[in-house]
């Protein structure tokens, strides 16, 4: 850590935490999205651990963000309503479960470790939909009930008298639409972040680095690549596993359409259209992504109409059905061009296109922390 | 024991989908090195091909039903019905059959324009990059097919002459009945695979595709334009996951995420077989195909519950532990 990535990390987390202040001038300046924004930066920050560092390809991280909400969801079930045993439990969880697919899968690498990932996922997805409904619940998701057993919670008389509890955080409520929530989801995220940073510059990080541009080589030197490779793939599955604690944390129910093979493409998604192996790029990805997933899957037609008011009529109306198709219902449809475009044209996502903006126009000075950090991606 | 034949005929059913998803995949694989996360909305897009030619046949005008006489009724009449009668009704009954005349040419013309447009800038790029571009394709065409037909499962009619079960069990001496259609679809996959094989051992065109799949480079120094062969092989590929997808409506109903649920799996069989081998995939796509029905059976599903969500997936793990490179794959191709 020198002294440029302290600052890197003030940035951070200054902007985390001055969010509900600068949150509405983008019309986010309510909880609900900005914890979305902390918590699966979180997750793009570990996914990026291992496909920005190793290069090896993830296409099922969503299992663990849904393993880990199960796991909180049945904390608070069984234990207490309290969010830290639930996502130390939850961190834990999703390591525990790297472990064994990063066993299996880490034995091939490239192609083969993506489509191993996927069909992981998709195994986990269907397995939580059918035979493991008595821990699921199948369709329609893990719920807190009435009848809970929350151990803890009555040993210690805080169990309500009537009603669901909400989640709470030694003692103030969270799931219950405060701010509380996001305090916990964004000091989580620093945390986060701090930690992945430290992993980046450390020894542990360069030799990552050296698998990703030549694994035969690192291990002409001797170097047995796959400890190496399960260690990072175990982190990055805590991070996936975390942000599922803190999803149930803020919002205390799990279900399997967590670990659906879209959910899985969102996170490269992210990582990939922030920017992979940069420090800020997949945590902007999930900010852009989630930010768009909020606004553009709320617009209708009229709303595009209306957009498009100063067209002629003629033109408009076709214009505004055209464009239409992109929002609301179909928003996924402009984020997979979007997504495209940018794998095609800037594989180094919207960091790399930032860094070009800087050196076109040579007004370095200010935006030059921001270009430092980032390594090209291939 | 009927039962367990029954699960078997299934299994062959399925598998002859996953096989020829994953003869595709495989194709494309061992020519252009690239693999192809948008095979399975290729998939997709072959089944709703099916979808928009009923829909083509069957445009409809009101017409006065002479059924109810005491008030104005009126019915949608196809066109067809009303200009050819009875042959008319024919021709939208055997609509999914008839599909094959769009979706042949459609998905070939669609391989070869998203391998000259697309995949060829991604022939340099790391594999992490042609996985991503695929994967936004798959994306963009499920989302473009949801906007043209919604996100509910369309069902398409089988032919009336295919409806009909067949005795198969007259075979074993009992009398167990199997839909003619399934059985349809198994012959069609095996006749398509075949076809497949022939091509590229019997013929000039597979004996230079061949050579280019072994080395790419001398092929072209011999003056052959591989590529563009190259990109007919995609086209190809693109055509039989069309004929797959659109055969596979009357047993489906196509949404527009079937595609991504076969793909998973066609991985898992292309892995299974060992990336770059024809013969693997069709193998590993039948016995996964089989395996998955076998295990849905009471006897076992009651046994070890869940078991048939699972089966695939284990197979595949312990043959990556014991034969990492699949069952048929052969040595130095695609090894990492």
């Amino acid at each position: 850590m020198r002294k440029r990535d302290y600052f890197l990390l003030f940035i951070f987390a200054a902007v985390m935490l001055s969010m509900p202040i600068w949150g509405p001038f983008i019309d986010a300046g309510y909880p609900d999205i900005m914890q979305r924004f902390a918590v699966f930066g979180l997750i793009a920050v570990g996914f990026n651990l291992l496909f920005g560092l190793t290069g090896y390809l993830s296409f099922g991280h969503a299992a663990f963000l849904g393993i880990g909400s199960y796991t909180a969801v049945w904390c608070f079930k069984l234990f207490t309503m309290d969010v830290i045993p639930a996502i130390i439990a939850s961190t834990i969880m999703g390591g525990l479960v790297a472990l064994i697919l990063g066993f299996v899968a880490l034995r091939r690498s490239g192609i083969y470790f993506s489509i191993l990932t996927l069909a992981f996922a998709q195994m986990m997805y269907s397995l939580a939909y059918s035979v493991l409904t008595p821990l699921t619940n199948g369709e329609t998701g893990l719920q807190l009930a009435l009848g809970d057993a929350r151990v803890l919670d009555r040993a210690l008389g805080t169990n309500p008298e009537s009603g669901l509890p909400s989640t709470s955080f030694l003692g103030f409520g969270v799931s219950n639409q405060g701010m509380t929530g996001y305090w916990i989801c964004a000091i989580v995220a620093i945390i986060g972040f701090y930690i992945a940073l430290r992993i980046t510059r450390s020894s542990f990080g360069i030799m990552l680095r050296g698998i990703k541009s030549n694994q035969t080589r690192m291990s002409y030197t001797g170097l047995a690549a796959r400890p190496y490779l399960i260690t990072v793939f175990v982190i990055s599955g805590m991070y996936a596993g975390l942000a599922g604690g803190l999803l149930a944390s803020v919002d205390p129910l799990a279900g399997a359409e967590r670990m659906y093979w879209t959910a899985s493409g969102e996170i490269v998604l992210m990582t990939i259209l922030g920017g992979v192996g940069t420090m800020f790029g997949p945590i902007l990805g999930a900010g852009i992504i989630k930010w768009l997933e909020a606004k553009l899957s709320t617009f209708n037609e009229s709303v595009v109409e209306q957009a498009m008011a100063f067209l002629p009529d003629s033109i408009e109306h076709s214009f505004a059905v055209v464009a239409s198709k992109f929002v609301g219902e179909g928003w996924h449809l402009s984020l997979g061009v979007i997504f495209m475009l940018i794998v095609i044209f800037l594989p180094g996502g919207v960091m790399e296109g930032l860094q070009r903006l800087v050196g076109l126009f040579g007004f370095g000075k200010t935006k030059k922390q921001g270009a430092d950090t980032s390594t090209p991606a291939e | 024991m009927d039962a367990i034949i029954l699960q078997f005929l299934n299994g062959v059913d399925k598998g002859a989908a996953y096989a020829l998803i994953a003869l595709g995949l495989t194709l494309i694989f061992g020519t252009l090195g690239v693999v192809n996360f948008a095979h399975g909305a290729l998939f997709m897009l072959g089944a709703f091909c099916a979808v928009t030619t009923n829909t083509l046949l069957t445009l409809s005008q009101k017409v006065k039903d002479p059924s109810i006489t005491f008030f104005e009724a009126y019915i949608d009449q196809p066109y067809l019905v009303t200009w050819y009668g009875d042959l008319g009704a024919t021709i939208i009954d055997w609509s999914v059959p008839i599909s094959l005349l769009l979706a042949i040419p459609v998905m070939f013309l669609l391989g070869t324009v998203l391998e000259r447009g697309l995949i060829r800038h991604f022939y340099n790029r790391p594999h992490a990059d042609q996985i991503l571009v695929t994967f936004g394709l798959a994306i963009v065409l499920g989302e473009i097919a949801r906007t043209f037909y919604g996100a509910n499962p369309l069902p398409q009619p089988t032919p009336d002459f295919f409806t009909g079960q067949v005795n198969i069990g007259a075979i074993f001496g009992s009398d167990l009945a199997y839909p003619a259609w399934r059985l349809l679809y198994f012959l069609v996959g095996v006749v398509i695979m075949f076809g497949v094989f022939a091509l590229l051992q019997f013929t000039r065109f597979g004996m230079v595709v061949r050579a280019g799949m072994q080395d790419r480079q001398m092929v072209q120094l011999l003056g052959i334009n591989i590529q563009a062969r190259f990109t007919l092989v995609f086209g190809m590929a693109a055509a039989i996951a069309g004929v797959a997808g659109a055969l596979y409506t009357p047993t489906l109903p196509p949404n527009y995420e079937m595609g991504m649920e076969f793909l998973v799996i066609s991985f898992v069989v292309v892995v299974v077989g060992g990336m770059g081998s024809l013969g693997g995939a069709v193998l590993a796509g039948f016995m996964l195909g089989i395996l998955e029905a076998i295990v849905a059976l009471p006897v076992i599903s009651d046994l070890i519950p869940g078991i048939n969500q699972v089966i695939i997936y284990a197979v595949a793990v312990v043959v990556l532990l014991t034969r990492p490179r699949g069952l048929m794959g052969r040595k130095g191709v695609m090894e990492d």
